[in-house]
């Protein structure tokens, strides 16, 4: 594993924060990975992600059935649904698909609907934090208003709930895994924005920063190749924290039916609500996905913060 | 502090107007002619012409964006769809039921989440920290309808000790002044119709809750461990001050900051996540009916509301800033 972290990229090797004594003349990138890799919650989280994934992708290898078929249907009645058999190992669902098939396959369908929503959050919101804040640190006055005037719009963004605002995008493009997708990225937008404007100003007034200006380097060439990279650690961050929410997020919207209209689809979210009608009969269906969903988000948050304190030891309390 | 207040309500204007802008924009981009895309495929012209004529579609944008304004200042949000009734009729009817349902969520969240993260704090590394800590992230990563079905299956369906939806019981037939469950019994003299809604509120409140909970534990936390660790506090020990006089007058007076920040974000987030609590307990709340809104692709409904929670959610943020100077003269001055 391998961590895409600010100094990897060639750059300047000054460090964020104080520096231990054992780790002077150490890169922050080697630095962070040294106090990343004494974490125990970092190697639980990575633990529980790398299973997430893993099963995620081997999804067709694990199961002999097909996804969403409700081949069984049949055996399901009003008063039963039948429990774990040894062709069912986790036994049906509501519409008699087989349990174990959609709880596989659910975490590819939350591993990609929250990466690529995260992902399109993390372009969209970089790019225009990029924008913001290089053009606030050595924009000069044209580039203050600029900065201003982009900030403007992330506020009124984030003056919309993240939630209420991805329902009315999946409102507009109508009911699909694309809706969500879209409108869970569109969501993080602001945040990725505000976190990356406010790194890159902070890092404006540092000594690299000047000597590089004094230097007479391009103001893109310094925007690009200093202050992006020595600012980005805080954005890495949030986005394993991100992931863990679009995740529940991605859940959210699905159980509220905002996603495919295909009841028996292999989603988590979209299980829970089928689950909830035979409940009392049958809990494993609404538990299983449930803490599917939980410990997958447990895993994203415990790196995403382990990373955090590595990055920055500061904030460890 | 009323020019602080001033300047603070000054600035909400733009970014008000941004989104009036946006919400305007948004319904106009709809794929298609907007009375078309209000009114479904099946619509016949007689109704397409009439919207047009209503919503004044035929009308060049810059004047149509005036007459969209002009009514929201005098509150006026528009009408339904749907239903037709005037958007902010319903908001009326709906919003006191959110508001009830966020009110008993936050105080959950604060009256159990601020004394946890200071106790969590003064035992750092502790027993107490780690099952408090453990418990936190436990409620961050779990979804907030998963936590509400599994709190109504146990807790009504299983032990029947609480209703598991609704307000209140119907079969009380309870008067309602101001739709605030709780504040009409309560008005009225009808006790048991308020302690009725008031159990109501339990279950959704305490699912709602939950993760405010787990994000003000964790501040109170952090917050409190750094003015623990700070000169003046050390100071203050060493003058020999009581330990309780110390807690209240130099720790939490200055470890509330931050905590009262992020209660101030999480209530305006409550507002909106009261989607999902008040889907699985058929709470009759914005929630709902924002929900309805959304699948019969009532437009007007959902601009209105969108406008309505951000306007409440950037009053919540003077609010806390006004707090915020209360508590710290510092910030007065800046």
């Amino acid at each position: 594993m391998s961590l895409p972290v600010p100094s990897a990229t060639g750059a300047d090797p000054i460090a964020v924060g104080p520096v231990a004594p054992e780790e002077a003349g150490v890169s922050l990138g080697r630095a962070t990975w040294r106090r990343l890799r004494r974490t125990p919650t970092a190697w639980v989280g990575a633990v529980i992600i790398g299973l997430f994934v893993l099963v995620a992708l081997a999804a067709p290898l694990l199961t002999p059935y097909e996804p969403a078929s409700t081949r069984w249907a049949a055996e399901v009645s009003t008063t039963n649904v039948p429990g774990p058999s040894a062709e069912h190992w986790l036994g049906l669902d509501r519409y008699g698909a087989d349990m174990a098939t959609q709880l596989l396959y659910g975490a590819r369908t939350s591993l990609l609907y929250g990466v690529v929503s995260t992902l399109i959050g993390l372009l969209a919101g970089t790019a225009l934090g990029a924008l913001a804040g290089g053009a606030g640190a050595v924009g000069g006055r044209v580039g203050a208003w600029v900065d201003a005037t982009i900030m403007r719009v992330v506020d009124v963004m984030l003056a919309v709930p993240s939630l209420l605002l991805a329902v009315s995008i999946a409102a507009v493009l109508g009911k699909s895994g694309t809706a969500i997708v879209v409108a869970i990225g569109a969501a993080q937008v602001p945040v990725f924005a505000r976190l990356l404007r406010s790194s890159m100003l902070a890092q404006a007034g540092a000594d690299y920063v000047l000597a590089a200006n004094a230097l007479g380097l391009r103001r893109s060439r310094i925007v690009m190749s200093h202050l992006l990279p020595n600012s980005v650690g805080p954005t890495i961050v949030q986005a394993t924290l991100n992931l863990a929410t679009a995740i529940i997020e991605v859940a959210a919207l699905s159980y509220l039916g905002l996603g495919t209209p295909e009841v028996a689809s292999a989603e988590w979210g979209r299980m829970l609500v089928a689950a909830q009608e035979r409940f009392d009969e049958a809990p494993r269906l609404a538990l299983l996905p449930g803490i599917a969903i939980a410990v997958t988000a447990l895993g994203f948050t415990l790196l995403g913060e382990a990373l955090r304190e590595a990055l920055d030891p500061r904030s460890r309390r | 502090m009323l020019r602080f207040i001033a300047r603070r309500l000054l600035l909400m204007v733009p970014v008000l107007f941004g989104l009036s802008v946006l919400l305007f924009a948004w319904v106009r981009a709809l794929p298609g002619d907007p009375a078309r895309a209000l009114l479904g495929e099946r619509a016949s012209d007689a109704g397409v012409a009439r919207v047009n004529e209503v919503y004044g579609f035929d009308r060049p944008v810059l004047e149509q964006y005036g007459v969209y304004v002009g009514a929201l200042l005098r509150g006026d949000l528009g009408t339904s769809i749907q239903t037709g009734r005037p958007v902010t009729t319903s908001f009326l009817e709906y919003f006191p039921a959110t508001l009830e349902l966020a009110l008993a969520a936050l105080l959950f969240a604060v009256v159990l989440g601020v004394p946890l993260g200071y106790l969590a704090a003064r035992h750092r590394g502790g027993l107490v920290d780690s099952v408090v800590v453990s418990g936190s992230l436990l409620g961050v990563v779990t979804p907030v309808f998963f936590l509400a079905i599994l709190l109504k299956l146990v807790f009504a369906s299983w032990l029947g000790w609480l209703p598991s939806g609704l307000r209140q019981d119907p079969r009380l037939d309870a008067t309602h002044v101001t739709n605030f469950y709780v504040l009409d019994g309560m008005l009225t003299g009808e006790w048991d119709a308020a302690w009725d809604a008031l159990v109501h509120l339990v279950l959704p409140g305490i699912a709602l809750g939950t993760i405010p909970l787990a994000i003000i534990v964790r501040i109170t936390r952090a917050s409190v461990a750094e003015v623990l660790d700070e000169d003046h506090v050390r100071t203050a020990r060493a003058k020999g001050l009581a330990a309780g006089t110390i807690s209240r007058r130099h720790v939490l007076r200055n470890a509330l900051l931050p905590v009262m920040t992020t209660i101030g974000l999480q209530a305006g987030l409550l507002l909106s996540g009261a989607v999902l609590t008040e889907t699985v307990f058929s709470f009759n709340g914005i929630g709902s009916y924002l929900f309805g809104a959304i699948t019969d692709r009532d437009y007007p409904v959902l601009q209105g509301f969108i406008l309505f929670i951000a306007l409440i959610y950037c009053l919540i943020n003077l609010l806390v800033d006004v707090l915020h100077g209360v508590v710290d003269p510092r910030v007065r001055v800046s």
